[in-house]
């Protein structure tokens, strides 16, 4: 690996050298690493690009890695990863996409990842999306994210686009059956012109299924986000879904919450609240030493955390 | 240490908070009481520089800070404890004292800090400061991030309203420590007997004017004569 492709996995997966476990690592369309382990493995799909990965029943306090990352100006790479995980599973998955773009042509990366996780399984998935690059090239990125939870299963999916994604579509549904539980923590930050658009559908189809979906975000400059935030209460379930966004210069943000409780016992709650940063806390944090712009730096890493 | 000249203060429709107030503050301890609306809070914000002096001067130390900002003003030694302290998404009492100390908290600086306000370090350090926390417990935080400043003048808004009986008492030794070890002057404002009562100096503020001021032995007996017994009873109790 070279000294860009290291800064890239870093940003990414906080990865300073390969991973122990398994992992695979995908650079400008290609795998250039791959291991599987004794619960974990990974093969190559045949009839598209990508993997698949079968974690065997009963694996726990595993991890792996699958980072992607691109530096060859103008690629346009699409990825299908499958991820099927067994009955009674507690691993970490660590996913994520970094663009190093210098040339003039659009870089794209649309990862499509799809989760089957069996019966009373948790998942802990980790997603970064990271850009960077001098070039009048774009960063792009449509990541799509597919979860079917079985029976008592649970997902936390963290994932978050702090810098440099010029456009983005991201994509989530999750479907839950009886007693499965989906939480969601997004935090994305836009900049410049960059515009994000963010939908999640998720059915909650089980008797005792829960979902929790947070997006907090920050638009600044000329930037744009729209994030559609869709629950259906099939079944006796609680959702809620939250967006709290903090907008700064010309930034806009427009906040779609959709709930549609068919069930009587559904119980669906929706919060959004967008708004400057509140003209207190920089003073709070000003009375403190920090100048108005240190203490709104602060203000919006804390807020992204 | 800090003089201010003349201080007048007019709110946006014109009304007149403050007149004419011309104080020289210079003892180690100073309480400033009277009735509500009487332009306390609007006082503390000037002296903090959070709002400008409609007409007069703000000296420290002899220098003119009236058109320094609030950030200049930190920086030269003025803290400012909120009445209401303010809440943060994401921020942890961890950072706040951090920035209030200037250099990163370990466990056991904040546990210095934390402690003396009744929280235990390793209880709170990580919490956000977000509404999951009481009023109380975001008093006390703003309190100790005033104890992590340690600066040449800490002005303090009230800090016994939304304190609970218990964390009062342990409040006015607090108080009395930082009084006792700090190189720092402190500036209260309060309407509690037991804070005015450990207070050098008394100055009391009504209508926007200066009303009296002067030592404790001067000005107590004098404001606790025009109360009537039972509210005596219940200042003497403790907080609200």
């Amino acid at each position: 690996m070279d000294a860009i492709q290291k800064e890239l996995l870093k940003q990414v997966a906080d990865l300073d050298a390969l991973p122990v476990g398994a992992y695979n690592i995908r650079a400008d369309g290609k795998s250039i690493g791959r291991n599987s382990t004794a619960n974990i493995q990974i093969t190559p799909k045949e009839d598209l690009p990508g993997i698949d990965i079968h974690i065997l029943p009963g694996t726990r306090n595993e991890s792996m890695h699958i980072p992607v990352i691109m530096q060859e100006s103008g690629l346009k790479d699409m990825v299908y990863n499958d991820f099927h995980v067994g009955e009674n599973c507690d691993v970490t998955i660590v996913a994520g996409c970094g663009i190093h773009n210098c040339g003039t042509g659009t870089s794209a990366h649309d990862g499509i990842h799809t989760f089957y996780i069996g019966e009373n399984s948790r998942v802990r998935y980790v997603e970064k999306h990271y850009g960077e690059g001098d070039g009048r090239g774009k960063q792009v990125m449509n990541p799509t994210t597919v979860i079917h939870l079985a029976k008592g299963a649970s997902m936390t999916m963290e994932t978050s686009q702090i810098k440099g994604i010029d456009d983005t579509v991201r994509t989530t549904s999750a479907d839950l059956e009886e007693g499965a539980a989906l939480v969601v923590r997004e935090k994305i930050l836009t900049t410049g012109d960059q515009k994000a658009e963010t939908t999640f559908r998720v059915d909650l189809n089980g008797k005792g299924s829960s979902a929790d979906v947070v997006s907090r975000s920050v638009a600044r400059d000329q930037s744009s986000q729209h994030l559609i935030a869709r629950v259906n209460g099939n079944s006796e379930c609680a959702g809620h879904t939250e967006c709290d966004s903090i907008i700064i210069d010309q930034g806009r943000v427009l906040a779609q919450p959709e709930l549609e409780a068919n069930c009587v016992d559904a119980s669906l709650v929706h919060e959004a609240a967008i708004g400057k940063i509140a003209g207190e806390q920089l003073i709070k944090l000003m009375t403190l030493g920090l100048t108005e712009q240190e203490a709104e730096e602060q203000i919006i890493n804390g807020f992204l955390r | 240490m800090l003089r201010l000249e003349h201080v007048s203060y007019d709110a946006e429709d014109k009304i007149e908070i403050l007149k004419d107030i011309d104080l020289e503050i210079t003892d180690r301890f100073v309480a400033i009481t009277g009735p509500n609306g009487g332009g306390k809070s609007t006082l503390a914000r000037l002296i903090a520089g959070i709002i400008r002096p409609t007409q007069g001067r703000i000296l420290l130390d002899g220098e003119d800070i009236t058109d320094l900002t609030v950030t200049e003003r930190a920086r030269r030694g003025v803290s400012y404890a909120f009445q209401q302290p303010v809440r943060f998404k994401g921020l942890r009492v961890r950072d706040l004292l951090k920035l209030a100390a200037g250099k990163d908290t370990t466990l056991n600086d904040a546990c210095a800090y934390l402690s003396e306000v009744g929280l235990c370090a390793r209880d709170y350090i990580d919490r956000e400061l977000n509404a999951s926390l009481s009023g109380g417990e975001m008093k006390r935080i703003e309190i100790a991030t005033i104890l992590a400043r340690n600066t040449r003048l800490s002005v303090f808004d009230e800090p016994e309203a939304g304190i609970d009986l218990w964390s009062f008492q342990n409040l006015i030794h607090v108080f009395e420590k930082m009084s006792r070890e700090s190189g720092g002057s402190i500036l209260i404002i309060s309407h509690q007997e037991r804070i005015l009562s450990i207070a050098e100096r008394i100055i009391v503020l009504s209508g926007g004017r200066v009303e009296k001021q002067g030592t404790r032995e001067e000005i107590l007996p004098g404001l606790l004569k025009d109360t009537c017994s039972v509210l005596q009873e219940k200042m003497k109790g403790g907080a609200e």
